[in-house]
């Protein structure tokens, strides 16, 4: 019992992390509450599926195909929207702004194409045999989602950490006056970001899509309340609190549902949420520029 | 007159929600004026309407004292959660209250002694009208445009350009930031209190992100250079999708673009960029 | 007037000023400089409250100053201008100072919701406003932008606005910086009659002809700490601050 809660407090958790990770990468470098995340995170679960069910992909060819339509319109959206606004010197809320916009057209241009309903990975597409471990048995399809997700997220911290690239991105995010002086391309660095951030978007939505095995147009909108949850318990635009921000949640909720009921899932989430905003508003690992100079 | 009555039964709904909406608008404008990217709005809307409505639905209290406890009720939960939450700045601040307006919707979903939960509360009494809504958007108004002008106004226009320079002028930066909060929330807490009076049902998911945002996008498409930015905000937000009745199916997408559109050339409001066009077109 | 004692700051474990002790007089010009980088702008932001020391203390009129919000410690009557012009830029001249005027225009909430009332209380804010104005030469630009002014015009409007707030001691953070050779000589005779006037200023600048010239002390600091103080024709003369000065040019030839 306790062997299959970790096992799905671990996948949900990564998940969550995924996700999270793309969100706080835009808020963190590009300084963009990005509304438009879920709605990205929602396009993968669709190019997916359609990959599956128009193409007959396997799972594996079906989430590169999510990974390249998110990564395209991640390009479009700092092409279309954060570029402009950036020129501008607009107000800082109104990129935030135009991501809803985004995010009301995406799903309006979905719920077109694809309809409301609520639709399914076909069965024999998703693995099916389980593993024996410990005294647990343990869907291979979890397995493969902790995989992924523990893949994808180990290559962006070593992306971050020990390329080129990441130096690059931290000193954007520290400061990009100062990182331009540096000789990084500032314009392509923050678009990078932007394709990065929505591929992670869009892998968390295939996962998600398998592990809960629904796909609809508005599946963006909880999982973006979530998004900003883990990303205030962890620390606000820090990629290592994403993460651990990710699975802390997920546990949470796992382990809320089996031993409490899985009416008060959100007050759990939301209440530790609370706490940290009135106690460490900058959360658990961040540090927020505070007022001074 | 006939047709007025046909066009009042059709329209005073729309009316009502215009001037709440325009109320909202104010109560964001106030903080985004000082330079305050606070979110909260939205929770602080549930607070004042499900305090006042618990009031007239068991007791016999008169509608403009449950509408000042509605107000006041927000007012005080913000002068909480303000001291810790402001030392944040920019874009934190915006996630932290767009956060904390989620942890108001979930609390409010689980007091289902007091709330009545996800099914919300039932039969308000239908107690506020045109005249309530409109003298509230009036008077708002009037303090607001007489403010915006006097010494308060100008500490404020200062401080959201600068801060610091402001505080070394002597000036008090946290109490006034604190003051703007707290009077958004009570704004937003008094539009809450009248909204759940004239709609007859509430419940925590009318109030919860969608409707945040929604709140920031009526006051960042109006604009904060001047209060008749959020009374422009408020309307077109409101107004936005009657106009767009007949486009069926497509509506949700034709209402997203024109907010992009609206961003994207007028990132400053619609207010701003009318009084551009207005320079430009009278030399 | 004011004292610094055993003043020390740090940075990430870095010490950028090191055990500084200083006293200024209550009247006269006060020079402080040093090579870029020795902390001059540190020492303007710990006495304003911007930031916070790592320990020593401040005391301004007997009165320590630790621990007191940037806000009290302009209210105890110290003023200062920003190196990099701080000027409130989407407002007017005249604005600008307004605001700096404080809580000094009386009157509530209640007064400004009543039209025309808190405008007959401004006016005498106003005519205070303008004589600032026309003190540093910008009666004819109060109601232009602060942002359209000319640089010079900036930095003679941060002094005006920095005076409004009716400081005892006034910091100015190189006040020369981009002015050409006549506004310089105009600025020196207004720091002059200001001192004259009752006003002690505490002054960093890097042009040293200017400093020589206004100055009745000159205290110098390099990489945090005090290397030389004294009159004008000792410090242009002290060995160390010219191996400070050369040294420093040296390295960055």
């Amino acid at each position: 019992m306790l062997a299959q809660q970790i096992i799905n407090g671990l996948s949900l958790g990564g998940v969550y992390a995924l996700f999270a990770l793309g969100f706080t990468l835009v808020f963190g470098v590009l300084n963009v509450i990005n509304l438009a995340h879920g709605a990205i995170f929602m396009i993968g679960a669709y190019a997916a599926l359609y990959a599956v069910l128009v193409f007959h992909f396997s799972l594996l060819p079906a989430i590169f195909v999510a990974a390249l339509v998110t990564g395209v319109a991640g390009w479009i959206l700092d092409k279309l929207i954060f570029a402009p606004l950036r020129a501008r010197r607009a107000p800082h809320l109104a990129p935030m702004i135009a991501t809803i916009g985004v995010s009301i057209c995406l799903a309006s241009i979905i719920e077109g194409y694809f309809g409301s309903e609520n639709l399914r990975f076909p069965l024999d597409t998703l693995p099916s045999s389980t593993l024996s471990l410990a005294s647990a048995q343990v869907n291979w399809l979890d397995v493969n989602i902790i995989g992924l997700a523990l893949l994808l997220m180990g290559g962006m911290l070593w992306v971050i950490r020990h390329s080129s690239t990441g130096r690059a991105l931290r000193a954007l995010a520290e400061s990009p006056k100062a990182a331009a002086l540096l000789g990084v391309n500032v314009g392509e660095l923050f678009g990078a970001t932007s394709v990065i951030a929505s591929i992670l978007g869009g892998v968390s939505g295939v996962l998600i899509a398998l592990y809960t095995n629904s796909v609809f147009p508005h599946m963006g909108q909880p999982m973006l309340h979530k998004g900003i949850a883990v990303v205030i318990i962890g620390g606000m635009g820090d990629v290592r609190g994403a993460l651990i921000g990710g699975f802390f949640l997920g546990f949470a909720e796992v382990l809320t549902i089996a031993y409490i009921g899985s009416n008060m899932r959100d007050a759990v989430a939301f209440g530790l949420l609370f706490s940290v905003l009135l106690l460490r508003p900058a959360g658990l690992f961040g540090q927020a520029p505070q007022r001074r100079a | 007159m006939e047709w007025l009555d046909s066009f009042w039964s059709t329209y005073s709904t729309l009316v009502l929600s215009t001037g709440t909406n325009v109320l909202l608008a104010l109560s964001i404008y106030v903080t985004l004026a000082c330079g305050l990217l606070s979110v909260a709005n939205a929770g602080f809307m549930a607070i004042g309407a499900y305090s006042a409505v618990l009031l007239t639905l068991h007791t016999v209290t008169p509608l403009p004292l449950a509408l000042m406890v509605g107000a006041i009720a927000a007012a005080m939960v913000a002068l909480l959660i303000g001291v810790p939450t402001l030392r944040l700045s920019g874009v934190y601040l915006a996630m932290a209250t767009l956060a904390f307006g989620e942890v108001v919707r979930i609390l409010i979903l689980n007091a289902e002694d007091v709330t009545g939960g996800a099914l919300g509360l039932n039969g308000i009494p239908q107690l506020v009208g045109v005249f309530e809504v409109i003298t509230s958007v009036a008077v708002a108004l009037y303090v607001f445009l007489r403010l915006a002008h006097s010494r308060i106004g100008r500490t404020i226009t200062a401080i959201s350009q600068d801060e610091i320079a402001t505080e070394l002028m002597g000036l008090n930066v946290r109490a006034y930031k604190l003051v703007c909060f707290v009077i958004g929330a009570a704004l937003a807490g008094l539009a809450g209190a009248l909204n759940a009076h004239f709609t007859f049902f509430i419940s925590p998911n009318e109030y919860g992100f969608e409707r945040a945002v929604e709140i920031l996008a009526m006051g960042v498409i109006g604009g904060v250079s001047s209060p008749w930015g959020a009374v422009l905000g408020g309307t077109l937000i409101t107004a936005l999708p009657e106009l767009l009745r007949g486009m069926g199916r497509y509506r949700p997408l034709i209402n997203g673009v024109i907010l992009i559109m609206i961003i994207l050339y007028s990132p400053k409001g619609l207010w701003d960029g009318l009084q551009t066009l207005l320079r430009r077109v009278r030399p | 007037m004011l004292r610094l004692s055993a003043l020390s700051k740090n940075f990430d474990g870095l010490r950028v000023l090191d055990n500084l002790d200083l006293t200024i007089p209550s009247r006269g010009v006060f020079g402080l400089i040093g090579p870029n980088g020795a902390g001059k702008t540190t020492v303007f932001n710990l006495i304003t409250g911007l930031l916070a020391p790592s320990s020593g203390s401040i005391e301004f009129s007997g009165e320590r100053l630790n621990g007191l919000p940037p806000f009290m410690i302009t209210r105890r009557g110290i003023a200062r201008t920003f190196q990099n012009i701080r000027l409130f830029k989407e407002m007017t001249a005249e604005e600008n100072v307004l605001v700096a005027m404080g809580e000094h225009p009386q009157y509530g909430v209640l007064k400004a919701l009543v039209p025309g009332a808190y405008r007959r209380a401004e006016d005498s804010e106003r005519m205070a406003v303008r004589a600032l104005l026309s003190r540093v030469g910008l009666s004819a630009k109060a109601h232009q932008r602060a942002g359209f002014l000319s640089y010079g015009e900036q930095r003679r409007l941060e002094l005006a606005r920095a005076l409004a707030t009716r400081p005892k001691l006034l910091l100015l953070d190189e006040p020369a910086a981009g002015m050409n050779a006549a506004e310089k000589q105009e600025l020196g005779e207004e720091i002059e009659k200001l001192a004259a006037s009752g006003l002690s200023i505490l002054l960093i600048e890097h042009d040293m002809r200017f400093v020589m010239k206004i100055c009745a002390e000159i205290a110098v600091l390099s990489f945090g700490r005090w290397i030389a103080q004294g009159g004008p024709v000792e410090i242009s003369a002290h060995p160390k601050v010219i191996e400070a000065y050369l040294g420093n040019n040296a390295r960055e030839n």
